[in-house]
């Protein structure tokens, strides 16, 4: 390692060199270095959970546009808007179809006595096409009264369950007076809204939320026509419909903003990204205590450095090959033992909770960034390392 | 200048500021030959660290003049003292060896403060003045795992293996047996003649006083004797 790092840099690795030679504090500091990395992962790991769990709804919606009422938060946390508006859309030019979604959540006794909820779609069957195609295909089945297609990833439900229903079998279940029964599958994933999810048509869902009105929808889903842009007919539909208490966004607008609600409005997201930001403090503050005694311990040393004709960019270049080299050998560690808890938490809660690359390299250079930041802070110490005071 | 490395004109150097003012250097006037071995003696307080660390470029210059090589340090800017230290040898009473290094890593550092080089190259200079100083076999050793005369033997390795043109020295022989003490002396004076490095060092050591071509004593700041042997 010491002979890469001297072809590497052209010069001896004194940093390297330095914080190998006091082990104990070395992996001490790696230590502090891959817990900071821990906390910052886990954080963002269930963060990236909550968003994931908060936008996989719209992974079974095939639309263009959707129109939800003003005060509803997110795609599933919202009130209703008027079925009229549907009818006032499908006139506005460039608009080729629309559709009405019910939204519920179902309380469901699973066989050993414990409770999940189902978060509930409600469709018009015959409209498949506001369904994404491995949906759409199922959509059609669905207009026999109370069949739902239930969500693979149900939390609790028995897994020779799921097996047999995409193998083609049913599965009858009650929930509020209602017998429903499963014919098929989707694969949504649980999350942080509900337990699972499933989908059934409209007629199905006015039965089984009985307090829903079928003109009372709580979104209207549009597609527009082949050609058309989306910001086109978005004011079209914005000029023609009316105002009060009508949002009108493209799905992937909706999807972003149901994001951004849930990162700074809703406590939970609030509270992890307050984490990650507690999680590269304590790695600053570890890397720049070793740093900084690290310069304590070596003034003696970088004042003959200087003595001998060695400039600050010398010195500031060991303090950042420290902080550079503690970042790396502290992220290696950091990612492993999270990938760990992340299948421990997809084991044991069923989350979304999944590394990927982006996360990776962005933990890794906010960590080489913290680390140089803290070189940058501990190099203030060098400034005592008078060459005079050696003589 | 003729062939002076080192001249002072009206050289006064205080320290502290206000009424803690204290004068350490009085109108120090000196030529110092080059490939000459000049030795500082004095009582404790005497000036002659001051003067030492006034020549190395290590003391800012305030009042009167200091030129090295050439070269004026009063008024000096940051770049030309650090480029003038590059060509002197320091050698502390201490050793100062880096605790992380080998002997051969630390005498390597006097070499690569002048940038590029062959890595090869000079590694084989910094063990060829291992081995004229008797440490062929500690050469890969710990400053920890080395006596403390062997230390200080390494620390003028590294400061004469860049061949600089002035070598300032603080009681270099200090921690050195009669022996090593003299041929480390030896090799200065062999430097001086071969190369016309002038050394200009600090000692109370009797049996290198004999082997100086010039001592001055100072007393208080002051010069009280110039002899040249």
């Amino acid at each position: 390692m010491s002979h890469l790092l001297t072809i590497l840099f052209g010069r001896l690795p004194i940093g390297w060199l330095q914080l190998t030679h006091s082990r104990g504090r070395f992996f001490a500091a790696v230590a502090g270095v891959a817990f900071a990395n821990l906390l910052v992962f886990m954080q963002l790991g269930i963060m990236g959970a909550l968003n994931n769990s908060t936008v996989a709804p719209y992974d079974i919606l095939d639309a263009d546009i959707i129109l939800s009422s003003q005060d509803g938060n997110t795609l599933t946390d919202g009130g209703h808007i008027p079925r009229a508006r549907m009818f006032q859309a499908l006139g506005v030019a460039g608009v080729s179809d629309a559709s009405a979604l019910f939204i519920g959540n179902l309380p469901f006794t699973l066989e050993d006595g414990s409770s999940v909820s189902l978060l509930s779609f409600g469709m018009d069957v015959a409209k498949p096409l506001f369904a994404t195609p491995a949906i759409a295909t199922s959509l059609e089945k669905l207009s026999l009264e109370n069949t739902v297609l239930l969500d693979e990833g149900t939390r609790g439900m028995p897994k020779d369950v799921i097996a047999e229903l995409i193998d083609g079998g049913q599965f009858r279940f009650e929930t509020g007076g209602n017998t429903l029964t499963a014919i098929g599958t989707m694969d949504v994933g649980v999350g942080f809204l509900a337990d699972g999810m499933m989908i059934m048509s409209d007629q199905s869902f006015m039965r089984v939320f009985p307090g829903r009105s079928s003109g009372a929808p709580n979104h209207i889903l549009i597609r527009i026509a082949d050609g058309v842009s989306n910001d086109a007919v978005v004011a079209r539909l914005m000029n023609t419909l009316p105002s009060g208490n009508l949002r009108i966004q493209t799905k992937s607008g909706s999807a972003a903003n149901d994001l951004a609600y849930m990162a700074t409005e809703r406590p939970t997201g609030v509270i992890f990204g307050f984490g990650v930001f507690m999680g590269l403090l304590v790695g600053l503050v570890i890397v720049y205590q070793v740093l900084s005694t690290d310069v304590a311990d070596h003034l003696r040393e970088y004042a003959t450095f200087k003595a001998m004709g060695y400039g600050q960019s010398f010195f500031l270049g060991i303090v950042f090959e420290e902080a550079i080299i503690l970042a790396l050998f502290g992220f290696i560690p950091g990612i492993l033992v999270s990938l760990g808890l992340y299948a421990g938490l997809v084991s044991f809660t069923g989350l979304p909770v999944e590394m990927n690359a982006g996360r990776a390299l962005l933990v890794f250079f906010g960590t080489l960034m913290a680390c140089s930041l803290s070189g940058a802070i501990a190099t203030r110490r060098l400034a005592n390392a008078d060459p005079a005071d050696l003589f | 200048m003729g062939n002076a490395s080192i001249t002072t004109r009206g050289l006064n150097h205080f320290f502290g500021k206000g009424d803690a003012r204290k004068q350490a250097i009085f109108d120090v006037n000196l030529e110092i030959e080059r490939g000459s071995l000049t030795i500082l003696m004095g009582p404790s307080g005497s000036g002659k660290t001051t003067l030492l660390t006034l020549i190395g470029c290590l003391r800012e210059v305030s009042d009167g003049s200091v030129s090295v090589l050439g070269h004026e340090l009063n008024n000096a800017d940051e770049d030309l003292l650090v480029g003038l230290r590059r060509r002197l040898g320091f050698i502390f009473q201490a050793h100062n060896l880096h605790e992380s290094l080998t002997s051969t890593q630390n005498v390597l550092m006097g070499l690569q403060v002048h940038g590029g080089g062959n890595p090869q190259k000079q590694r084989d200079a910094a063990h060829h003045i291992l081995n004229l100083l008797g440490l062929a076999d500690r050469r890969d050793y710990l400053p920890s795992n080395l006596s403390g005369g062997q230390k200080q033997r390494v620390a003028v390795a590294r400061a004469l293996v860049s061949n600089p043109e002035i070598i300032l020295a603080d009681e270099p022989t200090a921690a050195l047996d009669k022996e090593s003490g003299h041929k480390v002396v030896q090799m200065l004076k062999s430097l001086g003649k071969a190369r016309g490095t002038t050394t200009v060092m600090v000692t109370h050591a009797p049996r290198i006083l004999e082997m100086a071509d010039r001592i001055i004593t100072l007393e208080d700041g002051h010069i009280v004797s110039d002899q040249r042997q």
